[in-house]
């Protein structure tokens, strides 16, 4: 389809004209804060709805990338303004446009004080998450990338909980150190290709030795993001710290930008490393999702319970994607998306509660149903959907996933799916112990029922999963072409992993 | 339309009853999920004539499900003789159970909900038993999890009841781990996972071997096993079987719905809806009947021990899957389906019994003390009665053919495993007359154990749960008699049509109508001694039960401990799993990967800048005195780098 005008900058950028007004309110502070949560929310549901006809105008029967625009930047370097979407990053795309707004209406009233600042904080993430998904040249990927972080690094700095500071530089150092080895492999990508553009550099064979270095260096990048056991301790620290918004968007979006990588750099442009280092990966995702779900149930703190179990899920992910075969990769994007909606509302729940107890500790709960049956009706479906359960969005990709597993090696699928039982168990154990029981705290007896508000965060989420559970083929169909061009591209630079799929 | 209809009212149902739940419309909530059931239920009828009598099979194809590269399973509903049998139990038993809740549940303020999430469950069950393919027969498998979790729970302020459902949801996921990679497996070997493909071509991939852990192990075989193993948690089957009575904590009309007539025989209906695929693994076949005898056996024992009169029923109902699997795995098929429908009558009738029997005696659950009541509640007291001669498998009662059946088809295996499961059948049929007798005399008889309080309200119960009890009742006395030519009888072959598939050497089945007469006597010998000796123990020489456990006290401590699986699963399994996360995350998190990590890299560089900066005292005698030093060992090095050279 060709849109006369660029609808995929304008969608990448709208975001930061958002800004732009919200520097413009004048006023006391109380106007100030409500007007900066209007204007955010406006230009974030505004921007959600121009990036709605690339969904409907998405024609997921071609290969390639759509949407694209071109630009001279650098010129003469090889590196200049390229964005496009394919059927693997379009949902992504949609998922941020999706995810912020929610975001921002979740900081209506928790977030009080420097509310101007902290919504443009938002928006400029918001800015940064479409454009990353978005571009096609590998510089510009980086600098998104990188730019991401700053945003992120504020909000939990500035509006996290009491140990904001230690976690914000634990969170910025971990993905820092991955950062600079990517940037050095792409330094010298460059070098060897002469261009940026992605593209091309899929088009581009790197020599056999290359490819192991430079698939490491994007390895430490994007293993921290997902992230990965053993780097993944910064999640816990960080999503505690993190205001309700902030876990939202970072569970939801940010974990899935190393999955993205692996997906766009390392499996099309380093396919031979890729082959080879598939026995790490999924020995390190195996680990990630026992040790992780293990330490989960021995958590005491709901939202720690809960970004652990995120590392456990998207374990999943990297195994699929390192699977390569049809049906993995197919799984491991239908999971990121799937636990980009279902751990957003997850944390949200949790946010819910806290609002009302402004503690996270589970052992100050209980009885919760009874005070609250709405919610207790939204947060229990979206425990039923992190443990996978069919009908939601949480079971597709876990089993297409289980299904590439397989077909890789049956003592992987064997690992992985006691991940659904373990799942089972500290995702219900939590609900158990903070919902149902009697009431033991005076304070639980006296929590308001759930607002409005919360209701019209709850709903497109679980109408959203249950869609993707009931009829996934919506996400499947649109992603297909894009994974099978990827999958050629693999066998024929000669993969034996390929043979059958 | 009827077929989409039978499986989608019992959701609509769910659903309405939901929204009616928020607003407190009690009433509407029972009117909309009973007359929806009730709907189902004809329908269902009006199939069952058409598919099983008719012998017309039909497969309505709704839409793709999931579907990547060749994995493709569909959204497909599939109706032959198999699912119509399902279709009539569950929706029958169900319909009974909805109308029973709307008098047992009348002091309950949740009402809508209970309702919302019985048809919810009947929805999910009946996914499962019309499922096309193991995906979305996986689908209804854990739906009807879930609707279990939830019921279980219903009570939820109560922490034995939020406990038991957890526990059963946790156990089943065991279970369901090995039905997720038996579709792995299913899906590795057959490149699909359709019922139609995968029957079609179980005879030529018999001979295959496939991976499984770095072993070369027969296909076939590997499949059979996990797929039981999924079955081994949805039924109960020992080792797997703890969720079960615990589960009893759910209301009573959950108990008879879920817990006896419908969701625990689910693996049974997987076993026979596999037999075109299991019959060419005769080693799980074998592993099914050993498990199928040894549960039958040891969930008796456990039963004749038990105080609480749901649990009792609860292992009762442990140990007759026991036989429907045993006689799956010697290829009695039919047989085991026979069972399964004729136990969904009788054991649905014990367990809305007992729950009248609990609503009359003010919530006590407990047989020591009740006694003495079957004069203030006769038509409860005849239900039991007739449910249990039923369950015992006395002449003319529907069990009488249905276990006689399965007996004389484990002898007619003539099998090693076969005589095994045959021998301890026997034993668990005296063991289930006496548990049977044991209940009844103990609730309905002697002298009232109860306070004076509660035996003064004791009370028949209304007509809205004595009715359903008629129907079931008029099921546990007929269905045998008239369904036996049909399941196993002379009409077998053509009744099953293709819906069951029995390799023509497997002739248990067949020679099961020739075996000798002591064969077919010996089960109601045992029976009647079985109940003789409880009328005995329990009627008569009433101190004699308790001189008995005394003289066999491990034994007694055993059976009434229930083996201390829950103990062991609670050392080996629960406990670690918690200790194992603490340590990780303390040791490995924190300690290892924290302390040589972030923490301690920060630490180091903090402490290494420390360092440099003491060097920078601010006092000149230390300058000078490094300084010093430092022209001192400039000069040495000089002075021995040339003296070298």
């Amino acid at each position: 389809m060709s849109v006369s005008w660029p609808i995929l900058s304008i969608v990448t950028f709208m975001p930061l004209a958002g800004v732009l007004f919200l520097l413009m309110i004048r006023g006391d502070e109380h106007i100030l804060a409500r007007n900066s949560r209007r204007v955010a929310l406006w230009v974030s549901s505004f921007t959600f709805f121009l990036s709605l006809p690339l969904l409907f105008g998405f024609d997921s029967t071609i290969i390639g990338y759509q949407f694209e625009e071109k630009a001279v930047w650098l010129a003469g370097t090889g590196i200049g303004y390229h964005i496009g979407i394919d059927g693997i990053s379009m949902p992504f795309v949609l998922l941020s446009t999706l995810l912020t707004p929610l975001a921002i209406l979740a900081s209506w009233k928790a977030i009080a004080h420097r509310v101007r600042e902290y919504m443009i904080a938002f928006l400029v993430l918001e800015t940064m998450m479409v454009g990353m998904f978005v571009s096609l040249d590998m510089l510009m990927f980086y600098l998104f990338f990188e730019a991401v972080l700053i945003p992120m690094f504020l909000i939990i700095g500035i509006w996290g909980g009491s140990r904001r500071v230690y976690a914000a530089f634990k969170f910025f150092l971990y993905t820092l150190l991955g950062s600079v080895l990517m940037l050095v492999c792409i330094l010298v990508m460059y070098v060897d290709a002469g261009t940026t553009d992605i593209p091309a550099l899929t088009e581009h064979q790197f020599a056999g030795s290359m490819q192991t270095w430079l698939f490491l260096g994007f390895l430490a990048s994007f293993a921290v993001k997902v992230p990965m056991w053993p780097v993944h301790t910064w999640l816990p620290d960080a999503h505690v710290q993190a205001p309700t918004a902030g876990s939202m968007i970072l569970a939801g979006v940010l974990l899935k930008m190393g999955g993205y990588g692996f997906l766009r750099f390392s499996l099309p442009m380093f396919p031979l490393a890729s082959e080879f280092f598939a026995p790490l990966i999924f020995t390190m995702s195996i680990i990630a999702v026992i040790y992780t779900s293990l330490v989960a149930l021995a958590q005491t703190d709901m939202k720690k319970l809960i970004a652990y179990s995120s590392v456990a899920h998207m374990g999943f992910v990297t195994i699929g994607i390192f699977t390569m075969t049809e049906q993995g990769i197919a799984g491991a994007m239908f999971q990121m998306i799937s636990h980009g909606l279902v751990s957003a509302a997850l944390f949200f729940s949790v946010g819910v509660i806290y609002d009302r107890l402004h503690t996270r500790e589970i052992s100050a709960y209980g009885g919760v149903a009874a005070v609250m049956p709405r919610y207790a009706v939204f947060f229990m479906f979206m425990m039923l959907a992190s443990v996978g359960l069919p009908g939601t969005s949480g079971f597709v990709g876990e089993m297409l996933v289980l299904v590439g597993a397989w077909h890789a090696s049956s003592w992987v699928a064997f690992f992985a799916a006691t991940g659904l039982v373990l799942g089972a168990a500290y995702m219900l154990w939590l609900y158990r112990r903070v919902m149902f029981g009697a009431i033991i705290n005076d304070e639980v007896k006296a929590m308001e029922p759930m607002q409005m508000r919360e209701f019209s965060i709850f709903l497109p989420l679980s109408v959203l999963v249950l869609l993707f559970g009931v009829y996934p083929m919506a996400l499947l169909d649109v992603m297909a072409v894009s994974i099978q061009f990827l999958l050629d591209g693999l066998s024929a630079s000669g993969l034996s992993v390929l043979a059958a799929r | 339309m009827i077929y989409l209809l039978i499986v989608f009212l019992p959701l609509f149902g769910a659903i309405i009853a939901g929204f009616l739940g928020l607003y407190h419309r009690d009433r509407a909530a029972e009117l909309v999920t009973v007359s929806a059931l009730l709907l189902s239920l004809l329908l269902s009828v009006v199939t069952f004539a058409n598919v099983a009598i008719g012998g017309v099979s039909e497969t309505v194809n709704l839409g793709r499900w999931i579907s990547s590269g060749s994995f493709v399973a569909n959204w497909s509903l599939r109706f032959d003789t198999l699912t119509a049998v399902m279709l009539i139990v569950v929706t029958g038993v169900s319909s009974m159970v909805h109308i029973y809740s709307i008098g047992y549940m009348s002091h309950d303020s949740a009402r809508a909900r209970f309702m919302s999430y019985l048809s919810l469950f009947t929805f999910a069950m009946l996914m499962l038993v019309t499922a096309d393919n193991l995906v979305q027969m996986f689908f209804g498998w854990e739906g009807v999890g879930v609707a279990s979790y939830l019921l279980i729970g219903f009570w939820y302020k109560k922490d034995s009841a939020h406990a038991a459902a957890m526990k059963a949801f946790v156990v089943n996921r065991v279970g369901d781990f090995g039905f997720a990679l038996g579709i792995l497996a299913v899906y590795a070997m057959f490149g699909s996972v359709e019922f139609d493909v995968i029957f079609a071509q179980s005879s030529v991939i018999a001979a295959a071997d496939i991976s499984f852990l770095s072993y070369q192990l027969p296909a076939l075989e590997v499949a059979g096993i996990l797929l039981f193993i999924g079955a081994m948690g949805k039924s109960a089957q020992l080792g797997l079987h703890t969720w079960l009575p615990d589960a009893m904590e759910g209301p009573t009309p959950v108990s008879a719905l879920i817990h006896a007539a419908t969701m625990v025989t689910a693996g049974v209906f997987m076993i026979c809806r596999l037999s075109p695929m299991l019959e060419y693994a005769p080693f799980a076949l074998d592993v099914i009947t050993v498990v199928g005898a040894l549960t039958a056996i040891f969930a008796a024992t456990i039963g004749m021990t038990q105080f609480d009169i749901k649990r009792v029923i609860a292992y009762s109902t442990c140990s007759q899957l026991g036989y429907m699997f045993f006689a799956a795995g010697v290829s009695a098929y039919p047989a085991a389906m026979f069972h399964l429908t004729t136990h969904a009558f009788f054991k649905a009738l014990l367990f809305l019994g007992a729950g009248s029997v609990i609503h009359a005696m003010s919530d006590e659950q407990d047989l020591r003390n009740m006694g003495g009541i079957w004069k203030k509640v006769p038509v409860t007291y005849v239900m039991m009665w007739i449910g249990s001669l039923a369950l015992a498998g006395f002449p003319f009662f529907a069990g009488y053919y249905s276990k006689d059946m399965i007996l004389e088809a484990a002898y007619a295996a003539d099998s090693a495993v076969g005589g095994m499961a045959f021998w301890l059948g026997c034993l668990a049929a005296f063991l289930t007359a006496f548990y049977s007798w044991r209940l009844l005399i103990m609730t309905f008889h002697g002298a009232p154990r109860a306070s004076s309080k509660v035996m003064a309200h004791v009370h028949e119960s209304p007509r809205v749960m004595t009715l359903p009890l008629l129907i079931l009742a008029i099921g546990a006395v007929f269905s045998g008699w008239l369904g036996y030519e049909l399941f196993v009888g002379h009409d077998m072959k053509q009744f099953w049509g293709s819906s069951i598939f029995i390799l023509p050497t497997n002739l248990a089945m067949e020679n099961a109508h020739h075996v000798p007469t002591w064969v077919k006597l010996l089960p109601i010998v045992l029976a009647t001694s079985g109940v003789a000796l409880a009328v005995l123990f329990y009627g008569y020489l009433t101190s004699m039960p308790a001189r008995i456990a005394a003289l066999f006290r491990p034994v007694y401590l055993l059976f009434f401990n229930k083996w201390y699986f829950d103990e062991l699963y609670d050392a080996i399994f629960v406990r670690p799993a918690v200790r194992i996360g603490k340590y990780l995350w303390q040791r490995g998190d924190k300690d290892t990967i924290d302390g040589f990590g972030p923490d301690g890299i920060s630490a180091f560089v903090y402490r290494l800048s420390g360092v440099c900066s003491r060097v920078q005292t601010g006092f000149v005698f230390h300058y000078a005195f490094v300084m010093l030093i430092g022209v001192v060992v400039l000069i040495t090095w000089y002075y021995f780098r040339f003296e070298g050279v």
